[in-house]
């Protein structure tokens, strides 16, 4: 070959940033008898009868392709799903694809809507897929900070302070990975105002709603003015315990949701049959499952927010997901000595605020989504690491301000 | 009798772990450590909570594995008190570990433990089946446990965490 092979790659793929995670996923993964605080996914297996429906339908032989947009039967129980849970109305026929996880469902998004050069305005701390996806579908990412005083929710004014002409969509993923923070509906109303006067479109990620916290969840589609504008995306994975089915949907306008089946028919033909069947059972007959985990991380998340506070790791209480994220300021620490040396001195692996963009460094993630007696004892040794820093506590319990 | 939210959310805390510390059911429970002791406190004395056993997998423990049956007992009911008579007379004794009044073809089941299958046949056939208003038995032996109680045994790597250590 004339060059080197760098020469031939795509100067976008090129410039993509790797994934922060990565480099302490291996760190952590070399070490022995650690406790993780660091997993983005359910500690529950996914419930017995979707995992038995799918069997069955593997036994009766459904291995051939479904529709594009996925299995008919599945699509009206989305629609019915979003419209018991959330207020919000779709066709089945036109207006629901059934996608390989909700990180597709994104994908798809961004690639039927962005130009070159148009703008998607990012609510940070994020998610670490999304600047990348906007950078892939030729967009650019422009990350909208929030701030710990607001709980990590975004402000009419910071994404008003952010809009430019060359705005196309913001992505709103409320409850939010990695604070947990959650917009409640007049927090919605007053961002749509925002949206509706710039026109802008929304890609809501919605994976995180079965897990609300303090009050029930509200879809930006349902807001007025909304729905026209609105790419709602959602999923198994977090509420139904199947991460690891990479199964998800997405439901909007017809116009959009067209040109998105168009995309998704060239490069994934359509999800995996045999889990289509699965996802039907689960919405059909899994709910008292969904809300029984729901509570178990209520629980936990309870207990784990007063402790952090009580510990001198101030953090506000997230209203959903099922991560915290608390301050480290007090250690003196960067986000990423923090994790380090918390990782090699007491073996608690949480994951460093920064990777989910600037604004969340001097913040670590901490997941609860682990049993009590790992909770326990992993805030037990993250204690004993704040001491040899120097912070010290108020053990005087704080109620947990839902609100 | 009528509980508050806050005590059925302690209540179902302490159902799955009732080793969790008093602190720690409090910050779940977001209430105060007086709260949770009081409630249990009271919740016991009403025998709601009955008490707090521990579930042991003594098939596993050499010499200590129990030979249990289950045995379905037709009864003749008594005027006045029904079932209730009989089912205390033979719930009074230890080796009786559950016993319930069923619908259908017969009218208690009745679980029995022992030391040996011995132990169990002179249980029913001295004790149980001498009571005046017993009218039949049926002995099931149990061979193997797989769920108990809601806990699965021998589950093997079922619950084993596959999780990768971090991920986003």
């Amino acid at each position: 070959m004339k060059h080197e092979l760098a020469h031939y790659l795509s100067q976008t793929a090129k410039e993509l940033q790797p994934s922060g995670i990565r480099k302490f996923f291996d760190l952590a993964a070399s070490m022995e008898g650690v406790i993780s605080l660091g997993v983005g996914e359910p500690d529950f297996i996914t419930p017995w009868s979707i995992r038995e429906a799918t069997i069955l339908s593997l036994e009766q032989g459904f291995t051939s392709y479904t529709a594009n947009p996925g299995l008919l039967e599945l699509r009206e129980e989305i629609t019915f799903y979003l419209e018991r849970r959330f207020g919000v109305k779709y066709d089945p026929s036109n207006q629901v694809i059934v996608t390989i996880g909700a990180s597709q469902a994104i994908d798809l998004a961004f690639r039927a809507i962005l130009n070159h050069g148009d703008e998607v305005l990012i609510v940070e701390p994020a998610f670490v897929s999304y600047a990348p996806l906007v950078a892939i579908a030729g967009g650019n990412p422009v990350p909208v900070a929030t701030s710990p005083e607001n709980g990590f929710k975004v402000t009419a004014k910071q994404i008003e302070a952010a809009i430019t002409e060359k705005t196309k969509a913001i992505l709103l993923c409320s409850p939010n990975n990695p604070t947990g923070s959650t917009l409640t509906k007049a927090d919605l109303v007053e961002i749509a105002a925002i949206i509706e006067k710039h026109d802008l479109l929304v890609v809501s990620d919605e994976i995180y709603a079965e897990l609300c916290y303090d009050e029930d969840f509200t879809s930006v589609a349902s807001i007025q003015g909304m729905y026209e504008r609105t790419i709602l995306i959602n999923g198994f994975s977090k509420g139904f315990a199947m991460t690891g089915w990479r199964l998800g949907f997405l439901a909007g306008p017809t116009e959009l949701v067209e040109v998105m089946l168009k995309i998704h028919q060239y490069t994934t033909m359509c999800a995996p049959h045999m889990l289509q069947h699965g996802a039907i059972e689960a919405l059909r007959n899994t709910y008292p499952e969904v809300v029984s985990m729901r509570n178990s991380y209520r629980r936990r998340r309870n207990y784990v927010v007063q402790t952090l506070n009580q510990m001198g790791l101030g953090c506000h209480t997230p209203g959903g997901a099922f991560y915290v994220f608390p301050s480290i300021r007090s250690t003196g620490l960067s986000s990423e000595q923090f994790a380090e040396e918390l990782l090699i001195q007491e073996k608690v692996a949480v994951v460093p605020g920064n990777v989910f963009g600037e604004s969340g460094e001097g913040y670590i993630r901490c997941s609860y989504a682990t049993s009590m007696p790992q909770l326990q004892e992993a805030l037990k040794r993250m204690g004993r690491f704040l001491e040899t820093k120097g912070v010290t506590g108020d053990p005087s319990p704080k109620k947990v301000n839902t609100h | 009798m009528h509980l508050s939210s806050e005590e059925i959310e302690i209540l179902r805390i302490i159902e799955e772990n009732h080793k969790l510390p008093i602190q720690s059911i409090a910050l779940m429970a977001t209430c105060s450590e007086d709260t949770v002791q009081k409630t249990i406190d009271k919740l016991e004395q009403a025998q709601i909570i009955m008490s707090y056993p521990t579930l042991i997998d003594w098939s596993k423990v050499d010499g200590q594995e129990n030979v249990i049956a289950m045995i379905d007992v037709k009864v003749t009911p008594k005027r006045g008190v029904g079932f209730d008579e009989v089912a205390q007379r033979i719930s009074r004794f230890p080796e009786v570990s559950s016993l319930y009044l069923m619908s259908g073809a017969y009218d208690l089941s009745i679980t029995v433990e022992g030391k040996s299958m011995h132990q169990i046949s002179n249980f029913v056939s001295e004790k149980l089946s001498t009571i005046d208003n017993v009218i039949s038995t049926t002995t099931h032996f149990m061979l193997k446990k797989y769920k108990h109680d809601g806990v699965i045994f021998n589950s093997g790597s079922d619950d084993k965490d596959r999780r990768m250590v971090v991920s986003p």
